[in-house]
């Protein structure tokens, strides 16, 4: 049922009938044009499916045949939809102009792109020093500033004041560790001091934590005058500020906390941590009565964390600039996005004015290695894909779940594997910018050898 | 979307109260358009021709206010298609980040055709269980290192006999782009890119093949609008953006400044002529070393930073354990949706391969609960059974305080798993210590024919608990 006709034989047609409408239209080659007028495709549809310049050769060869007598008419039955908008060969031609073309511009459009930054951002973050020097009364090489934020982590709307920090832990007896942690510390594990010296020294601790866990009744029930001894030696081999932890007995850190707050007296040391299931006012006032900082321990609970803070500073007395938060670090694949979410809406409550919560953040990053998939050999699930190596798979653990609360606005960081402490530090100071380095060009990474 | 009351959206509904949705009302149809859990196109009258003429304005006005504030564009077809973009939100706890960003995994024409297979396979099984889901690779993405089209489109073709999962075609090469293009178009992948060089020929390509199509115009986000400006006037509307990814020093400052710019122009500021999704490119880790762990650590990095601020779809190099395990969690874990507490069915599962002998546990619902019990179950090698109570996936202590697991539910979940304790040599099961409280009442429920016995506190106990408390003394 086709009508068949070669672009040559029309040329000539055309050429002789003077057909202005096929201006600009090229075609070259000798190639056939088959309409098939049966199916009825000459419509809107048509023109949308070829495009507008066949559409017109269409309605020209149409026109053409009716000028030739061919009964173009009683041929163009056209199907459901055509017919529905008169496919009359007049029509067409308006209806296959009416298509909008695919027409490429020359060039492209000029346009600027402007954001604006957060407007409800109003209250920096409280700044809080760790460490005093002889200067101020402590005994530390340098002091270490936290918080101060004016947005959120890596924002572009304020710079951060202060780059992110990790202190690393230090117990008082040798633990039970994951096998890629442990083997960092198997050497200094039963002397604290040598322990906090290689966390320094070595792995670049901004400070160190020492954990008094063997005050717990359940393990030593070491009492607290002789823990914090402990303390002294720590302060005596390094001279970065420090932190100091108790066993995590409600009961038994209450001492523990409050002595080794005065053998740091002046060390503006964070005292890890005063929570709500203990007595709170005794620690907090432990640290105003020694100029130490305190943590404040809540249990991923934005409200509770709000009432502790509230508590610490008009019942205890602590001033604003020696509260750091602990709002708990849920690690990655254990529920890390209840801790990042707890912590992101702290640092968003806290910046849009919420004086209660506008506190530099701490964050349990070795949580990270309770996570079974940071410790275990093999998966328990047999269809799981490999697990590959653990001693990989670990520290790459304690990295990520640190760098996520990072972005959530953590200031401060208990971490163990060195490894996860350089990349940690790395990441975070590349995302303010400090770290300068050459950027391989990156337009040609289609291409790239790996 | 930014509307929040339903009654702005109500006015754009029929107000017949159908019921045809399933709802009894047009109003808590627009509940749930808010809530996001009611589809437009499940109010049936809405979309009847028939009711072209009374429907249709509305139609087009509810569209447009319920439109994502990032674009929503399909990549792929069928099955296997995905969504990528389609946020309404800049922090995940203001209603949820909707979907997830797809992983691309890399391959190139320049492979053998073993490797090559052998690599789609790895990308295409790759597979991890994560409360209570498969966790798998989304995509692959065809590099063409060799400059050939006819290598490049080989290629496809070898890639798509070895997986069905969606495509995105790199290359700068027009013709390259087009020679992929010939064998894969029906499956719709997506194509990288169209630059300020090559802009013309690859919107030529995105038309007469209707792909999606990336425009790349890395650290220049004037020069990248400029380009989208550019394609909508054409009438290509399935974009993604790629302003730039870049592996180090301060332009990867930049970089994630703009991905914070580009999402929060278009989600805070409603910018709806730039607001389409963001590609990020942590594959460019592999620029700056050689060391396989340096590489995979870093890439993994990177892929965290824009997980969680701002990428919509990303294309990765290394599917190494170390890699993809952490960063799926962590694209798992941002993409929760918080409204909902994560949960596993309620009912009874076996742990190893219990006997009559073994010990009957019970915890939540609570996914992290359920499987913190589970895992401290299977890694200590204790056969057991452990029964799921529907506590709508609250833990322990918070359902004991709130009485979302009470006696009375801990007995009727054992009769409705089926647990019958005549079966068993001990009669017995072990509540969790923080639901201690309740043992008396159990023993009444059950007649002491059954004996509820207190466990410890924390699940990671429960094997000295076993040995001194397990089998119990009759």
């Amino acid at each position: 049922m086709g009508e068949k006709l070669s672009i040559s034989d029309l040329n000539k047609k055309l050429a002789e009938m003077d057909v202005k409408s096929l201006e600009g239209v090229t075609i070259e080659g000798d190639i056939e044009l088959e309409i098939d007028a049966g199916a009825g495709g000459v419509g809107p549809l048509f023109a949308y499916y070829f495009g507008e310049e066949v559409a017109k050769v269409a309605v020209q060869l149409v026109n053409m045949a009716k000028a030739f007598g061919y009964p173009v008419e009683s041929l163009l039955q056209p199907v459901a939809v055509a017919q529905a908008i008169s496919p009359a060969p007049a029509e067409l031609a308006k209806a296959a102009a009416a298509v909008p073309a695919f027409k490429i511009p020359d060039t492209l459009k000029t346009a600027k792109f402007a954001v604006g930054t957060d407007k409800t951002w109003k209250t920096q973050v409280q700044e809080v020093q760790l460490g005093a020097t002889k200067a101020d009364g402590g005994s530390r090489g340098h002091v270490i500033k936290i918080g101060g934020e004016k947005a959120m982590p890596f924002f572009f709307d304020a710079a951060m004041p202060n780059r992110p920090v990790v202190t690393i832990d230090v117990f008082d007896m040798p633990i039970g560790m994951a096998k890629a942690v442990k083997m960092h510390y198997e050497d200094v594990m039963n002397d604290p001091a040598d322990w906090a010296k290689k966390a320094v020294k070595e792995f670049k601790a901004d400070l160190v934590t020492t954990h008094l866990i063997s005050t717990d009744p359940l393990i030593k029930d070491t009492p607290a005058k002789e823990a914090v001894k402990v303390v002294e030696d720590v302060l005596q081999a390094v001279d970065v500020p420090i932190v100091i932890g108790g066993s995590g007995n409600p009961e038994k850190d209450v001492e523990v906390l409050s002595k080794a707050s005065e053998v740091a007296q002046g060390e503006r040391a964070l005292i890890a941590s005063a929570s709500l299931n203990l007595d709170w006012e005794a620690i907090g006032k432990a640290c105003v009565a020694n100029n130490n900082v305190c943590l404040a321990w809540t249990q991923l609970e934005i409200n509770s964390q709000k009432e502790l803070n509230r508590k610490l500073m008009k019942v205890a007395g602590v001033p604003r600039d020696s509260i750091v938060m602990d709002p708990t670090t849920a690690a990655l694949a254990y529920g890390m996005d209840f801790a990042y979410t707890n912590m992101e809406r702290i640092r968003l409550g806290g910046l849009k004015g919420d004086e209660e919560l506008n506190f530099p953040m701490s964050s349990g990053t070795t949580n990270a290695w309770g996570v079974r998939e940071a410790w275990m050999v093999n998966s328990p699930n047999k269809n799981d894909s490999s697990w590959g190596d653990r001693m990989l798979r670990g520290p790459i653990w304690e990295i990520l779940t640190g760098f996520s609360l990072a972005m959530a606005g953590v200031d401060i960081f208990m971490m163990m594997n060195p490894i996860a402490v350089a990349y940690l530090q790395e990441i975070t100071q590349s995302l303010m910018g400090l770290i300068k380095a050459e950027t391989p060009d990156t337009t040609n990474w289609i291409s790239m050898e790996v | 979307m930014k509307e929040t009351s339903p009654l702005n959206l109500y006015k754009f509904l029929p107000q017949t109260n159908c019921g045809e949705c399933g709802e009894q009302t047009c109003m808590a149809f627009a509940a749930g358009l808010i809530a996001r859990s009611r589809k437009i196109d499940e109010c049936k009258p809405l979309f009847d021709e028939k009711n072209q003429k009374k429907y249709g304005k509305k139609l087009t006005s509810l569209k447009d206010v319920i439109a994502p504030e990032v674009a929503l564009i399909y990549v792929g077809a069928g099955d296997k298609q995905l969504k990528v973009g389609g946020e309404d939100v800049m922090y995940r706890h203001q209603m949820t980040f909707f979907n997830k960003p797809p992983f691309a995994y890399d391959v190139t024409d320049a492979m053998n055709e073993a490797d090559l297979v052998e690599r789609v396979k790895l990308i295409d099984t790759w597979k991890k269980f994560y409360i209570g889901n498969w966790e798998e690779v989304e995509m692959v993405a065809v590099r063409c290192v060799t400059g050939d089209a006819g290598k490049f489109a080989a290629c496809v073709k070898k890639v798509m006999e070895n997986t069905k999962k969606p495509l995105i075609l790199c290359s700068f090469d027009p013709k390259v782009l087009k020679a992929g293009l010939e064998v894969s178009a029906a499956t719709r992948p997506l194509i990288y890119a169209a630059t300020k060089d090559n802009w013309k020929e690859v919107a030529q390509l995105a038309y007469d093949y209707k792909v999606p199509v990336t425009l790349s115009v890395p650290f220049d986000l004037d020069g990248l609008k400029s380009m989208v400006a550019t394609f909508k006037e054409m009438g290509l509307d399935d974009l993604v953006l790629d302003p730039g990814t870049a592996p180090n020093g301060e332009k990867l400052q930049e970089s994630l400044q703009n991905f914070i710019k580009l999402r929060r122009a278009s989600v805070e500021e409603g910018q709806k002529d730039f607001n389409y999704p963001v590609m990020a490119l942590p594959i460019n880790a592999w620029l700056t070393t050689k060391d396989p762990v340096r590489g995979a650590y870093w890439e993994s990095v990177l892929a965290a930073t824009f997980v969680i601020r701002g990428a919509d779809i990303m294309i990765r190099h290394s599917i190494e354990p170390h890699s993809v395990m952490p960063d799926m969690h962590l694209r798992f874990n941002i993409y929760t949706d918080p409204r909902t507490p994560v949960q596993v069915k309620p009912g009874l599962y076996k742990v190893g391969k219990p006997t009559e002998d073994s010990p009957v546990f019970l915890t939540t619902n609570f996914a992290l609960t359920y499987y913190t019990v589970e895992s401290d179950l299977a890694s200590n090698g204790i056969d057991s059974y452990l029964l799921a109570v529907n506590t709508d996936g609250i833990g322990v202590q918070a359902s004991v305080a709130g009485g979302q697991l009470t006696p009375s539910k801990i007995k009727d979940a054992f009769a409705e798993a089926g647990m019958d304790f005549e079966t068993t040599t001990h009669k017995a099961f072990i509540l969790p210590g923080m639901a201690a409280k309740f043992s008396g009442e159990l023993d009444d429920l059950y007649a002491y024919k059954v004996k509820a016995l207190v466990g410890p506190e924390d699940s990671g106990r429960i094997p000295g608990w076993m040995e001194k408390q397990w089998p119990p003394k009759k």
